[in-house]
């Protein structure tokens, strides 16, 4: 009984610091609207005739906590990290701490034509024209109107206020060249972004771990297991004879080296994105990431392949010639790209859902608090949305184990179909 | 209105998801309660064929947010 009280405790413990961040939060918008001078009761806005609404959007708020950033934020402070942009002017490697980024990330300043809006770097299109090196913009200057494409779709499209004149923003530079819908972009943005510094940092922490793991085994031959080495040789052993031994066969030894490096990757960055306060970083909640990974699976799968995999993708044996050329070969075929497709969709959907759904339940709390009018109700949901929260975030745990689990098990298993060696005792 | 319909379009993928994922646990625990002596290699085969059954609708739910 005494437990269950220390908990319920904790809980409104963290409902009320949650909530007075809330309320914190109002009252900076205040003091920002009082500072511009532009504004009514309803938001705060610029010279060019921009208003933004002080009201709360749950989806735009999600889709930017889920998104890769150039800064790194903590709470309210936001550390700096190095840009690499390459335009036709040149390449520029500059800190995005130029960019004097305030609480939502967006710069107030602009350097060399690119400015930093919700996080990312955007380069104005009419850079010839814009002023070149460090340049006060202030705040609000930056803002999103829809605006009527070619083709007749409505597409927001971020523009700067600067002495009163609208320039229009480039969008997002996207690894995967626009192809999911970001469109082509005037530079390419190779930075150390949130993300990838997120990845160096995971990266070190497993080099360290898993080297002085194996250094231990060295030291304490003959001995048990102790520390780290006992957590780390559990779940290596789990990987080895669970996933690498049944499915791959008598070669697994050539393949245990890939399946361990990604399942403590994935492993590891997904835990890292886990951890609350600490920037909440998606890298496998991010799709170019997961591109990435279930390439290099389709690789090695298709490259390890023996002659009996690819005769049973191409001809497949014992079936009438006619049904093979119309229905088994295509479907073959395309069943070679189905495969890490889907190990790339399933990383990316969970673990991209997992994060906006507790982004989604603290947001409940500004929703039915109507961003600090009804304050009884923003209580009540606060408690309520901590205790969903803390629920999901358990799950998420679980959630993190099972993903790397399953992409591993099932990688193993691709590269097993292709490279095991069949006896045709039967036909098919 | 597009949106909407895509929505809906989500929550039908969610539905057939569901219906699997569900058939693959329900018969995971009857053959836990049959062979409890295998119940570490069901587990493991349960935990792979619902994750084949959550990429389809996942690919659905995707194709529905993205297209």
């Amino acid at each position: 009984m005494r437990k269950l009280s220390l908990s319920f405790l904790c809980i409104i413990c963290i409902s009320v610091f949650a909530f007075s961040q809330a309320h914190q939060d109002d009252h900076g918008h205040d003091d920002h609207a009082e500072q511009t001078g532009h504004t009514d009761d309803h938001g705060h806005g610029n010279e060019c005739g921009y208003v933004e609404a002080d009201v709360f959007n749950p989806q735009k708020v999600a889709f930017h906590h889920i998104s890769d950033q150039n800064i790194y934020s903590i709470g309210p402070f936001s550390f700096p990290l190095p840009c690499i942009l390459k335009s036709d002017t040149g390449l520029d490697m500059f800190s995005s701490g130029k960019f004097k980024a305030d609480y939502h990330g967006t710069g107030e300043y602009a350097y060399n034509d690119y400015v930093l809006f919700e996080g990312s770097v955007r380069r104005i299109v009419k850079a010839d024209e814009f002023p070149d090196g460090l340049v006060e913009l202030g705040k609000y200057k930056l803002y999103v109107r829809e605006i009527e494409m070619d083709n007749g779709k409505k597409k927001d499209i971020v523009h700067l206020c600067y002495k009163g004149e609208e320039w229009l923003c480039d969008s997002k530079s996207y690894a995967d060249a626009g192809f999911l819908g970001g469109g082509t972009t005037s530079f390419y943005d190779f930075s150390i972004t949130k993300n990838v510094m997120t990845m160096i940092l995971v990266f070190l922490f497993l080099g360290w771990a898993l080297i002085g793991t194996a250094n231990a085994y060295k030291k304490r031959e003959g001995m048990a297991p102790k520390g780290m080495q006992g957590f780390m040789e559990s779940i290596f052993v789990f990987i080895q004879d669970e996933v690498a031994k049944p499915f791959l066969g008598p070669k697994w030894e050539k393949y245990i080296s890939l399946l361990m490096a990604l399942f403590f990757f994935i492993l590891g960055l997904n835990l890292f994105g886990q951890i609350p306060f600490l920037g909440g970083s998606n890298v496998t909640g991010n799709i170019s990431f997961t591109l990435i990974i279930a390439v290099i699976a389709f690789l090695v799968t298709n490259i390890s392949g023996n002659k009996h995999y690819w005769e049973h993708v191409a001809w497949m044996p014992g079936i009438p010639a006619p049904l093979k050329i119309f229905i088994i070969t295509p479907v073959e075929i395309m069943g070679l790209f189905i495969k890490p497709l889907t190990l790339m969709l399933r990383l990316f959907g969970n673990i991209a859902a997992g994060h906006m759904v507790i982004i989604i339940f603290v947001g409940l709390i500004f929703i039915f608090g109507q961003n600090g009018a009804n304050p009884v109700a923003g209580w009540g949901t606060a408690v309520g949305s901590t205790i969903l929260t803390l629920f999901m975030m358990a799950i998420e745990l679980l959630v993190a184990f099972i993903q790397a689990f399953v992409f591993t098990i099932l990688t193993a298993s691709y590269i097993g179909t292709a490279i095991e060696d069949h006896h045709h005792e039967e036909a098919h | 209105m597009t949106g909407t319909l895509a929505a809906v379009g989500a929550g039908l993928a969610v539905i057939g998801a569901g219906i699997g994922i569900g058939n693959i646990g329900a018969k995971a625990m009857e053959a836990i309660a049959r062979q409890p002596e295998a119940v570490g290699d069901i587990r493991a085969n349960m935990i792979l064929m619902a994750a084949l059954v959550e990429g389809a609708a996942l690919i659905a739910i995707i194709l529905a947010f993205f297209g």
